[in-house]
C-alpha cells in the first residue's frame, strides 16, 4: 500500500515542494515585477488599482484594511494570550469588580485571529500572483478586463464564487470555528470549576485523554468502553433489523394479489409525517410502568407486576431497538418499494421456470441486488444511527442510571447523548470535547474502512 | 384442472395470511396516533378525570379541556407554536436557497479546490453536530441572539451550515444532462442565467423535497432550541416546551395536554407531508441509490 503511494506521488513530498514553489514565486515575482507590483507587497491591491482594475484592487485593499482594524482593535490582544489563555482572574476589590482575562474569549477570538492571519496570507499571495498575471497580459499587448467585466464574470465564469461565498463563510463561522474551538477545549481544563471570567482555564496537554482511558477510580475508561460498545451494537441492530424488515414489508405490500397497496403504505408513512418528538414521547409513555401496555397486561392477569421496560438496563435496550423498528420500517419500505421495481422482472420469471422457491428468489435475486444498490445507504444509515440522538433521548434520556458508570452516563446512553449530558448537566466541557473527538474518530474509521469494501465502490459495473 | 384449483387455493391462503399480517402491522403502526388523539379528549380536570398517564386508551368522558388549555392564555403554547412555524418557514426557505447554490456550483462548475472543499465538508460532517453547541451559544450571545433572540438565532444556526447538506440535491443536478447547459451557453447565456432560467425550473421535485425536509426538521429540534432559549419561556419551540410538559410536568398530569398539543402540531405537518409525499419518496429513493 505504502509502496504504491510512494511510487505514484508522495503526498508529504509534494506538499513541501508546493510550499517551496510558493516561496520561490514570492521572491521571483518581487525581483522581476515592476514598481506597482513591488508596492503591492506592502499595500495589497495597489498594482491592480494603478492598472485600472478598481474592483479587484479595492477588494484586496479592503481585506487588508479590515485585517489591520481587526488586529489593532482587539484581535492582537487576544491572540497574544493564546499561549496561556489568560493569567489575571476577575476578582472583587472593595465591592468593585476588577475585570481580568477571559479564557473563553481569548481562545475564541485568538483562534479567529489565527484564521484571519492565514486568510490574509492567502489573499496576499493571490494578490501577488494576480499582479504577475496582469503584467504578463499587459506585456503581451492585450488589454486587462475592466471593473465591469470583472463584476459580470461573477455571474458567469466566476459564478461559483458568488454561489459559494456565503455558504462557505457560514460553514466556517458556524461549524469550522466552533469545532476547532472544541478540539482545543479537549486539551484544556475547562469545566464547572474553571468557568471564565472568575476562574480561568488553561492548557493541560493530553490530561483529559489519559483520564478518558484510565480504568482507575474516577477514570472514564470503563464508562467509555461500555458506552462505545452499546453505541456500536445499537447502530448495527438499528440499521440491519430495520433494513431487512423494511424490505420484507415492502415485498409483502408489493405482492401480487394484494389490494389497496397505497392505503397500506400511507398508514406506515404516518410515522414519518408526524413529528418524532410527539410520537416518540407518547410511545415512551406507552411502555411506562403505569402506561397502557403494563396496565392492560396486568388487567388481563398476564403479569402481576409491571414489566420494567425502561428501568431494567437490558430490557431498556431491547425496547429501544423494538421501538426503532417502528420508526425505521416506513423509511426502508418507501425506499425498497422504489428499488424493487427496478429489478428486471424476467430474472424472476426465468427463476420460477427453473423451479426456484420464493425464498430462493429472495436470497439469490432480491437481496444481492438490494445490497449492491443500497450499500452506501447502509453505511450512512449506520453512521447516522451512531449519532441518533432523538430516539435515545426522547425514549429514555439515557436511563436507567448505571452504578458502574461515571460521568452521569446511563445504560442506554450513546456517545452523543452522553456528550449532551456532559455539556448540559455536568458542564464538564473538557470531557465533552474529548467524547466529541472520539465520536469523530469512530465515525471516520468506520466510514473509511467500510466504504472501500462496498461492492458498489469496488465493482461499479456489477449490476449494470 | 385439479392442479390449477390447488394453486388457486394456495394463493388464496397465502393472500389471507398476507392480509392478516398487514392488518396487524397497520394496527401496531397506527395505535400510537389513535392513542394520542383519544388521549387529547380526556379531561385533565381532577373532578372529571385524571390527566396523567393511565392504563386505558378510550377516555371515560369526552372533553375539550386540553384544547381549551392549549389555545387559551394560561400558557405560552400559541407563542411556542408561532416560534416553531416562524423557524420552520425561514429555515425551509433559506436552507433550500443555500443548498441549491452549493449544489449547482459543485455539480456544474469546475474550480480550484472543488474536490478539496467536498472532502473537507465530508470530514467536518463526521463531527457530532452539537459538539459546537457551547461555542455557538457564546458566539450568538455576543450579538444578542440567545434567550430573547433565540428564534432568529436558531434560524441562523440552522441555515449557516446547511451548505454541507448538498448531497441529494447535487446528485439530482448531476442527472440533468450537461449538454443542455452547454447549448444555452453557446447561445450566449451566462452561468447565472442558466442556473435561474433552466436548472431551477427543471428541479422542482428536488426543491420541494429540500424545502419539505427542512420544514419538518425544526419541529423536532430539541437540543439546540433548548440550549439557545435556556430559561426564556417565550422563546421555546414546541419540542422544548412540550418535552418539559411530558417529563417534568408529568406528575401534575400534563399528559393529556401534551396529547392535545401534539395533535395540533401533527395535523398541519402531517397533511403537508402527505400532500407532498410523492416528492419525498423520490428524494429518499434517489438519495439512497447515490449514497
Amino acid at each position: 500500500m505504502s509502496n504504491t503511494s510512494v511510487a505514484k506521488k508522495n503526498p508529504v513530498g509534494s506538499f513541501f515542494s508546493a510550499v517551496g514553489n510558493v516561496f520561490k514565486d514570492i521572491g521571483v515575482i518581487f525581483v522581476q515585477g515592476d514598481w506597482r507590483t513591488k508596492i503591492s507587497y506592502l499595500i495589497m491591491g495597489f498594482g491592480q488599482i494603478m492598472r485600472g482594475q478598481f474592483l479587484r484592487g479595492g477588494m484586496y485593499l479592503s481585506i487588508e484594511v479590515l485585517f489591520i482594524w481587526f488586529m489593532t482593535s482587539f484581535g492582537s490582544k487576544y491572540f497574544s494570550k493564546l499561549g496561556t489563555l489568560g493569567t489575571i482572574e476577575t476578582y472583587k476589590k472593595n465591592r468593585k469588580t476588577v475585570y481580568g482575562d477571559h479564557s473563553f474569549l481569548i481562545l475564541l477570538f485568538g483562534l479567529l485571529a489565527l484564521f484571519f492571519i492565514i486568510f490574509l496570507l492567502f489573499c496576499w499571495y493571490k494578490n501577488i500572483k494576480d499582479n504577475q498575471k496582469e503584467e504578463l497580459i499587459l506585456k503581451s499587448g492585450k488589454k486587462l478586463p475592466g471593473s465591469k467585466a470583472d463584476f459580470l464574470s461573477l455571474f458567469d465564469s466566476n459564478f461559483d464564487k458568488t454561489l459559494l461565498a456565503l455558504p462557505v463563510t457560514g460553514v466556517f463561522a458556524f461549524t469550522v470555528l466552533p469545532i476547532v474551538f472544541m478540539i482545543c477545549v479537549a486539551f484544556t481544563n475547562y469545566d464547572a470549576t474553571h468557568q471564565a471570567p472568575t476562574k480561568l482555564f488553561t492548557w493541560v496537554g493530553f490530561e483529559n485523554f489519559k483520564n478518558m482511558f484510565s480504568f482507575g477510580t474516577g477514570g472514564f475508561g470503563r464508562t467509555f468502553g461500555g458506552v462505545l460498545l452499546w453505541t456500536l451494537v445499537w447502530a448495527l441492530l438499528a440499521t440491519f433489523i430495520d433494513y431487512f424488515l423494511g424490505i420484507a414489508v415492502a415485498i409483502l405490500i408489493n405482492k401480487k394479489g394484494i389490494k389497496f397497496k397505497k392505503f397500506w403504505r400511507t398508514c406506515l408513512v404516518m410515522t414519518i409525517a408526524v413529528p418524532q418528538f410527539v410520537s416518540l414521547l407518547y410511545v415512551s409513555k406507552l411502555f411506562d410502568s403505569a402506561g397502557i401496555i403494563n396496565g392492560t397486561l396486568m388487567k388481563w392477569g398476564i403479569i402481576d407486576s409491571a414489566i420494567p421496560f425502561w428501568t431494567d438496563p437490558l430490557l431498556a435496550k431491547v425496547t429501544i431497538v423494538v421501538v426503532n423498528i417502528w420508526i425505521g420500517i416506513p423509511y426502508l419500505m418507501l425506499m425498497a418499494t422504489g428499488l424493487l421495481m427496478n429489478i428486471p422482472a424476467d430474472l424472476y420469471e426465468s427463476a420460477s421456470i427453473d423451479g426456484a422457491t420464493p425464498w430462493q428468489m429472495f436470497r439469490h435475486i432480491t437481496m444481492p441486488y438490494m445490497l449492491f444498490v443500497t450499500g452506501p445507504y447502509l453505511l450512512t444509515s449506520y453512521t447516522g444511527n451512531l449519532n441518533n440522538f432523538n430516539v435515545i433521548y426522547l425514549l429514555t434520556g439515557g436511563a436507567p442510571k448505571s452504578m458502574s458508570y461515571t460521568g452521569g452516563a446511563g445504560a442506554t446512553d450513546l456517545l452523543v447523548t452522553w456528550l449532551y449530558k456532559m455539556t448540559i448537566n455536568d458542564t464538564d466541557y473538557k470531557m465533552a470535547a474529548v467524547i466529541g473527538i472520539m465520536v469523530f474518530i469512530v465515525t471516520a474509521v468506520i466510514s473509511l474502512s467500510v466504504y472501500r469494501m462496498l461492492p458498489s465502490v469496488k465493482d461499479e459495473e456489477g449490476f449494470q | 384442472m385439479a392442479r390449477e384449483s390447488s394453486m388457486k387455493r394456495k394463493r388464496a391462503v397465502s393472500n389471507f395470511f398476507s392480509y392478516l399480517l398487514l392488518i396487524i402491522i397497520v394496527i401496531i403502526w397506527l395505535f400510537p396516533f389513535f392513542g394520542i388523539v383519544l388521549g387529547s379528549f380526556r379531561s385533565y380536570n381532577p373532578a372529571v378525570e385524571y390527566g396523567g398517564i393511565v392504563d386505558y386508551v378510550i377516555p371515560k368522558h369526552f372533553s375539550l379541556d386540553n384544547y381549551r388549555f392549549c389555545l387559551g392564555d394560561e400558557t405560552n403554547y400559541k407563542r411556542w407554536y408561532m416560534n416553531t412555524v416562524t423557524i420552520a418557514f425561514f429555515v425551509s426557505l433559506l436552507q433550500t436557497i443555500v443548498v441549491l447554490c452549493v449544489s449547482y456550483a459543485l455539480s456544474r462548475m469546475r474550480f480550484n479546490g472543488r474536490t478539496l472543499l467536498m472532502k473537507f465538508w465530508l470530514i467536518l460532517g463526521m463531527f457530532p453536530g452539537f459538539l459546537t453547541m457551547i461555542c455557538l451559544y457564546f458566539l450568538l450571545k455576543q450579538v444578542g441572539l440567545t434567550q430573547a433572540g433565540a428564534v432568529p438565532g436558531l434560524i441562523l444556526v440552522s441555515v449557516a451550515s446547511s451548505g454541507m447538506g448538498y448531497y441529494i440535491c447535487k446528485g439530482y443536478f448531476d442527472t440533468i444532462p450537461k449538454a443542455l447547459d452547454e447549448a444555452a451557453r453557446i447561445d450566449g447565456a451566462s452561468r447565472a442565467r442558466v442556473f435561474f432560467t433552466m436548472t431551477i425550473p427543471m428541479s422542482k421535485p428536488i426543491i420541494i423535497y429540500q424545502a419539505l425536509v427542512a420544514f419538518m426538521a425544526p419541529w423536532n429540534d430539541y437540543v439546540f432550541a433548548s440550549y439557545m432559549a435556556f430559561g426564556h419561556d417565550k422563546s421555546y419551540n414546541v419540542a422544548v416546551s412540550m418535552y418539559r410538559w411530558m417529563n417534568t410536568g408529568d406528575y401534575q398530569g400534563y399528559f393529556t395536554r401534551f396529547c392535545a398539543g401534539g395533535v395540533l402540531i401533527a395535523i398541519p405537518v402531517t397533511l403537508l407531508f402527505m400532500f407532498l409525499q410523492k416528492y419525498y419518496v423520490e428524494g429518499v429513493t434517489g438519495g439512497a441509490v447515490k449514497g
